[in-house]
């Protein structure tokens, strides 16, 4: 018996967010749907992977993750590299190196690395300092001068650096990304905050600082999908692309982390699965950005939204 | 909660006046101080001074006097149909029908139009008997509204039905019959109709006229009030309506919600 597809109409549309200059730029979000679901609406953009590169060789990542990378890790132009070969939509580079508790690298030491980086590779760059708030303010303009055009998306701002980090963003043409604790109303207020300083919104990305899959990720999925909710209704402070850290909280994880063991199995095809599932369980919470770590997991992921993106036939 | 600005509209003396004089200046500032204040649409009244021939070119006239200085569609108010026409012949954007009742004979007319300008439309609960004394005789012409934009095919959200509110000094048993039939005619389709209501005549001649007319509306809104011609002129109502959508779980909490509720 021949069927009617009932289908959500929609009045709002995350906007797209433009990452990159020139030939090599890409584009995120658009999606004028609940993520895949072609036969209502448009998703004009795969959503978009990223593989990490940190500025100083990492010192707590476990070996199956620094594996991939031997003879590249604490050079970031070649790790960097790397990651494009292995078929990274964009790289991002993480200034660790200016923890206080890391090297204390200076802002100047980090705007030449990331300066270097930029020139290196033909791919757009997601860079982000270390997390020390009062730090990453230090630090962030002066790689933003450094990069200077090149349409890099910046960050992560919270509540307590975004006017600065902003202004950064606002004077040298780059994208922001707005981090709060899985809190859509923060969220919201913050990206508020920064379309204020006259940042327009399609300049910023969500980091909704999501957690790994077991460790609350349920948490992370429904705040994603309110936000989403909220954009395809109408709300345009929350139309705005969502970027997902799922490499850094999965290879903190315990079952990423142990390794091959009778009852868990080998730890290769487990950390891999678990960092991948993480990143498939937030696409389909509407992540525009995902930042991975492995490029084994790298692999599968795409492999799997390229299936996704796919039209369904009704 | 979609508002439409109230002010345009003959019944106040103002802009009586300058439709007798073909006065430009008080239209284009109501025009520009409702947009300012966040409506969404402009609702456009002749009024009683105007005589049912005049009515047209009046109506006519007042669009395009608000239009040249407000991007705002209109929500064209009358009882004559010339002037509907009119008024739709040279709008810019999607405007409103105010309105049809639910007498089969207006309805033939009126929602066709509404698609053959692609308009929307406000059915009134009520026929040639008047306004029903209570929800379920409300609800029950309701249906008549549903049943003929289903019939006529217009999007059942373009159908704005509104249950008529009648003055709390005069007829003060209506308003919770109001409420009770806004509840029930959201239960009429799915998707489902929209509702609406002439919010100001909850007040009229009413002492505390604000306050009536905010409270009504917060009831209103709990039950599935979708919008309202309002008078923009009033801060704390805009302020109320944006707190209760937050309330009602319809836009999400974030510190600054007065502000973005009027950010459109």
């Amino acid at each position: 018996m021949a069927g009617t597809i009932i289908k959500e109409r929609w009045t709002g549309k995350v906007l797209e967010m433009v990452i990159g200059r020139g030939p090599s730029a890409i584009k995120v979000g658009g999606d004028g749907t609940l993520p895949f679901l072609h036969y209502e609406g448009k998703m004009p953009n795969r959503p978009a992977v990223a593989l990490e590169v940190w500025d100083v060789e990492p010192e707590d990542w476990p070996e199956m993750v620094t594996g991939p990378f031997a003879g590249v890790l604490g050079d970031p132009v070649a790790w960097a590299g790397k990651c494009v070969e292995m078929g990274a939509d964009l790289v991002c580079l993480r200034l660790a190196g200016t923890h206080p508790d890391n090297q204390d690298a200076t802002p100047e030491g980090a705007a030449a690395t990331a300066k270097a980086v930029a020139e290196a590779v033909n791919v757009p760059l997601i860079v982000t300092g270390c997390g020390i708030e009062e730090k990453d303010a230090v630090t962030l303009p002066v790689v933003g001068e450094a990069l200077s055009g090149k349409g890099v998306l910046l960050g992560c701002a919270t509540a307590n650096n975004y006017k600065i980090i902003t202004t950064a963003c606002k004077e040298h043409g780059h994208n922001i990304i707005a981090s709060t604790p899985l809190d859509i109303n923060l969220a919201k207020q913050l990206n508020i905050l920064i379309n204020e300083m006259d940042l327009p919104l399609n300049r910023i990305a969500m980091d909704p600082l999501v957690g790994a899959l077991g460790y609350g990720i349920e948490y992370a999925y429904s705040i994603m999908e309110r936000s989403r909710l909220g954009a395809l209704t109408g709300d345009k402070m929350l139309a705005i692309p969502v970027i997902c850290f799922a490499g850094q909280e999965t290879w903190k994880t315990k079952e990423a982390k142990t390794k091959d063991n009778e009852e868990w199995g080998t730890q290769d095809r487990r950390a891999i699965l678990w960092e991948a599932a993480a990143a498939a369980v937030f696409a389909q919470a509407g992540g525009a950005i995902m930042v991975l770590r492995h490029p084994e997991s790298l692999k599968q992921y795409k492999k799997h939204i390229s299936a996704l993106m796919k039209p369904q036939v009704y | 909660m979609e508002l439409i600005g109230e002010r345009i509209n003959g019944m106040f003396k103002d802009i009586r006046e300058a439709i007798l004089q073909k006065d430009p200046k008080p239209i284009e500032y109501w025009a520009r101080r409702q947009t300012e204040k966040s409506a969404h649409w402009l609702d456009i009244n002749t009024g009683p001074a105007v005589s049912v021939e005049d009515q047209p070119a009046v109506m006519e006239w007042l669009v395009q006097t608000a239009q040249s200085v407000s991007p705002l569609p209109c929500c064209l108010d009358s009882t004559v149909l010339g002037a509907i026409e009119a008024g739709l012949k040279v709008h810019r954007g999607q405007a409103i029908i105010n309105s049809t009742s639910a007498d089969q004979r207006k309805m033939d007319i009126y929602f066709p139009m509404a698609i053959k300008y692609n308009a929307k439309l406000i059915g009134l609960a009520m026929n040639e008997q008047g306004v029903p004394k209570d929800a379920s005789s409300r609800v029950a012409l309701a249906m008549e509204l549903v049943v003929n934009a289903d019939a006529h095919g217009l999007p059942m959200e373009d159908l704005y039905i509104d249950p008529l509110a009648l003055p709390a000094n005069v007829a003060q048993d209506h308003g919770a019959e109001v409420v009770e039939a806004i509840r029930q005619i959201k239960m009429l389709a799915d998707p489902a109709p929209k509702t609406t209501l002439g919010l100001s005549n909850v007040s009229q001649r009413c002492a505390e006229r604000r306050l009536l007319n905010r409270t009504f509306m917060v009831m209103c809104m709990a039950v599935g009030l979708d919008s309202a011609i309002v008078d923009m002129e009033d801060d704390l109502l805009i302020k109320a309506a944006a707190a209760a959508r937050v309330l009602l779980n319809k836009d999400i909490y974030c510190d600054a919600f007065l502000k973005t509720f009027r950010q459109r």
